[in-house]
């Protein structure tokens, strides 16, 4: 990333990024600094630094440790491995340790990250190696490497894992038959987008394409928050020639000259890679200038680093983040694909989307719509965790139920399965003969399991706290819907909630859905409202006996009285006492 | 641009021109569709939701949405009001708006907003967040308390000032106004009582200080006629 380029204020989300990296910390001297250089604010730099999770002024801190807080973690255990953190490192000053949103290595965790740096399967042993590399003030780049594996874990492979693409093979094809072939190739695939909404990829290019400019972007958005999803963590690594490929595909048939990949900043782990499979494309003449030797066909991709923020994985938010700001969604129209990054009609596409194109190109749309159902051609891959034997990266044909891919991951006595991550659906296990595709349950390609030892009540509560926590707070349903759902979720799963908070549930749900500004205020009360319409048996049994209870609790609130009074006796307690 | 199109609007025939939301045509047709963020002077927001409308069967917010020919746009609807009240009632849970103690009650855009969608209580719980207030400015007080992040200050100020006094820090339920000066106050920044900033707030949050309560209750501004009569408070500074 060349950040020489003085004075563009778009830049600044990489500068902060950078000046993260390089000291643990952004200081007073750099925010000065980037706002006399950007001409900015202090107060707008500051306000950046305040929406991105991983961006901080403190500049005591030399070890940043971050816990992935997804339900997948809690249920490997990762509350008792942060309160040994704390425990041994909470008086020491250098250390920030915090719970973060999923960090995607649901399928070896609990997992964490040590300023940035991924760390997966924390027991007992690996979680006081770390306590004692602090104590010792061992900088993070000096621990010991086997610290810092992490697995693939690909289970199952299908037209795409199998790796049949031949580098060069999709460039070659475009250069020979010209971009209106290779769209109407994609157009017969019936490819659609892999990030979840499904829109007609062919037509996204097309309609980019089609739009009058000096200029074009491509943009791979590789910014994988959705908790229970790390596919994209494996095709990255694996498979990231393909995807840089796919990339320049896009390029040449839009004629866009300039790509980005939008790496979600909890990967930092995968950035180097990327850069040097990137070099080499361009040592191989798949990248960068007059492609294969065509003159014209000039296109070079640079990665973007995001700092910690769900919403980001949102198109448009994306593109604000891109821009410096905060990531805000914003208003549509216009569209990316006319109205982009720096306002230049731009493509957004999921890391599966662009290697399923390339693919494509090479072995043609029969290979991929053979695959999957008439409506979701080709096949979608998975990410399995939660209760089962072997959690991991599955492929499937789309219209697979859900039945068959509990028995393949061998996930006994299931009591219910969240598709497509927090703002997906909860299913239970009448609905399990279903199957996954646009046309029954569309997912991005998150699968976590639950079995019947677990409480689905913790399951909603963790995600009503994580929505509360990634919402970007612009419109008023998400922003305080998200509270309020979170609050009665709490309510529900303490044994408090009455008939009465389930319809406040349903009412917020609904307005939080017709209402919302984006699609993250849209879906966020997706699975509480499963829960409560789905599982009416198990939530019956949670409710208090009775037709209200208030939503604080009242003994609690006189407390600060007690200890001002110092009284504690029977009648400076609310209610019976425990 | 006179190219002339119709949408209806609960009914009503309603005339269009290139370039128009749906909120402007029905401004300019003399039609109200409630709304809190949005203020013809500035580039529309859609953040407060209050102005969302029913297009075609799916909840649009008008200020953003271009108009488009022939649409079926429902407003004045009671599945559109209920939602409305809702959204006002997340808005007044929210801060803290102690309306009986309020210099701008009666003046207050919010609180026409919520009269007119027959919003009775703020029903929901009450966050009863602590927010300090900044009286650091000779001439103006800040209650933060009563900020529903509108940002039609941040867009006067910006847009207008060409100052940029105010800005947005953090996110979700943490979001806050900020005001962009070393101490972060007011009366450390380039704020004045002319800016254009001083006079777009809808609600409570940005008062003059030089005088407080001068109207008696009963005449204030929407006391006689309601929101959808007199307009947006902005009008009337």
């Amino acid at each position: 990333m060349n950040l020489s380029v003085i004075g563009d204020p778009l830049l600044l989300l990489q500068h902060l990024q950078a000046k993260q990296l390089e000291n643990g910390h952004i200081s007073n001297t750099d925010i000065s600094l980037l706002a006399d250089k950007l001409s900015l604010s202090a107060t707008q730099i500051r306000g950046i630094i305040s929406f991105y999770s991983f961006l901080h002024c403190n500049k005591n801190i030399k070890f940043n440790l971050l816990i992935s807080d997804n339900i997948t973690d809690r249920m490997q255990g990762n509350a008792a491995i942060f309160k040994t953190l704390e425990n041994r490192l909470g008086q020491d000053e250098n250390v920030l340790l915090q719970m973060t949103s999923c960090i995607g290595m649901c399928d070896q965790g609990p997992a964490m990250l040590a300023n940035g740096r991924t760390i997966t399967c924390l027991d007992d042993a690996r979680t006081s190696q770390v306590c004692e590399l602090i104590r010792q003030q061992q900088p993070v780049e000096q621990w010991p490497n086997e610290l810092f594996t992490v697995a693939d874990n690909i289970r199952k492979k299908g037209l795409l894992l199998d790796d049949t693409f031949e580098a060069g093979a999709a460039l070659k094809k475009l250069v020979e038959h010209g971009a209106d072939q290779c769209l109407a190739q994609l157009d017969a695939s019936g490819l659609r987008g892999r990030g979840g909404a499904g829109f007609p990829t062919a037509n996204k290019w097309r309609f980019c394409k089609q739009t009058e400019s000096d200029q074009r972007y491509v943009i791979c958005n590789a910014d994988e928050g959705e908790p229970g999803t790390f596919k994209d963590r494996v095709l990255l690594k694996r498979y990231t020639s393909t995807l840089v490929e796919g990339m320049t595909l896009c390029a040449g048939i839009t004629g866009a000259s300039k790509g980005y990949i939008y790496l979600r900043g909890e990967y930092l782990f995968l950035k180097e890679k990327l850069a040097e499979t990137i070099q080499q494309q361009r040592d191989a003449s798949l990248l960068g200038k007059q492609i294969l030797g065509k003159s014209g066909f000039d296109f070079d991709i640079e990665i973007h680093m995001g700092a910690g923020a769900y919403i980001c994985g949102e198109e448009s938010a994306l593109i604000e983040s891109m821009e410096g700001r905060p990531g805000i969604p914003r208003k549509r129209p216009p569209f990316p694909v006319n109205a982009g990054y720096r306002n230049k009609p731009t493509v957004v596409n999921n890391v599966e989307t662009f290697i399923a194109a390339a693919n494509i190109i090479q072995h043609g749309a029969d290979w991929f719509s053979q695959a999957g159902t008439d409506k979701s051609t080709g096949t979608k891959i998975l990410s399995i965790s939660g209760d089962c034997e072997l959690p991991g990266v599955y492929e499937y044909p789309f219209g697979t139920s859900i039945r068959q891919i509990l028995n393949d991951c061998r996930a006994h006595n299931t009591q219910a399965v969240q598709i497509a991550g927090a703002a997906g659906h909860l299913v239970a296990e009448k609905d399990f003969e279903r199957t996954i595709g646009f046309d029954d349950f569309a997912t991005g390609g998150s699968f976590m399991i639950f079995d019947h030892s677990r409480n689905l009540f913790e399951v909603i509560q963790n995600f009503t706290a994580f929505f509360k926590h990634e919402s970007c707070g612009f419109c008023t349903p998400c922003r305080v819907g998200t509270s309020l759902q979170h609050d009665l979720t709490d309510k529900l799963a303490k044994g408090h909630a009455t008939p009465y908070d389930l319809n406040e549930l349903r009412t917020i749900g609904q307005l939080m859905r017709t209402s919302s500004h984006c699609g993250l205020g849209a879906t966020a009360s997706t699975a509480v409202m499963d829960l409560l319409e789905h599982f009416p048996q198990l939530v019956e049994q949670q409710l208090a006996h009775s037709d209200y209870e208030p939503a604080f609790d009242l003994d609690a609130a006189l407390q600060q009285a007690r200890e001002i009074t110092h009284r504690n006796d029977d009648s400076a307690h609310h209610g019976e006492r425990s | 641009m006179t190219n002339k199109n119709t949408f209806k609007l609960d009914g009503k025939t309603i005339a269009f021109e290139a370039g128009d939301t749906i909120m402007d045509a029905a401004l300019r047709a003399g039609e109200y569709i409630p709304h809190l963020c949005h203020n013809p002077e500035f580039v529309p927001h859609g953040s407060c939701r209050l102005c969302i409308v029913n297009m075609n069967g799916r909840n649009v917010s008008a200020c953003t949405m271009p108009a488009t020919e022939n649409a079926e746009i429902e407003n004045n609807t009671e599945e559109i009001m209920q939602q409305r009240r809702a959204l006002l009632q997340m808005l007044f849970v929210e801060g803290n708006h102690v309306c009986p103690g309020c210099e701008k009650s009666g003046a207050c855009q919010l609180q026409a907003v919520a009269y007119y969608c027959n919003m009775l209580s703020p029903h929901f719980t009450h966050f009863f967040p602590r927010r300090e207030l900044d009286a650091s400015h000779p001439d103006y007080v800040i209650d933060f308390d009563r900020c529903i992040l509108c940002e039609l200050c941040v867009r006067a100020s910006r847009d207008v000032d060409g100052k940029n006094v105010f800005s947005i820090s953090d996110r979700g339920i943490k979001r806050h106004l900020v005001i962009n000066s070393a101490t972060g106050k007011l009366g450390d920044s380039n704020f004045d009582k002319n800016d254009k900033a001083a006079h777009v707030c809808p609600t409570g949050a940005i008062l003059n200080r030089e005088h407080g309560y001068n109207q008696p209750i009963g005449q204030r501004l929407y006391d006689k006629q309601p929101v959808s009569i007199v307009g947006d408070v902005a009008d009337h500074e």
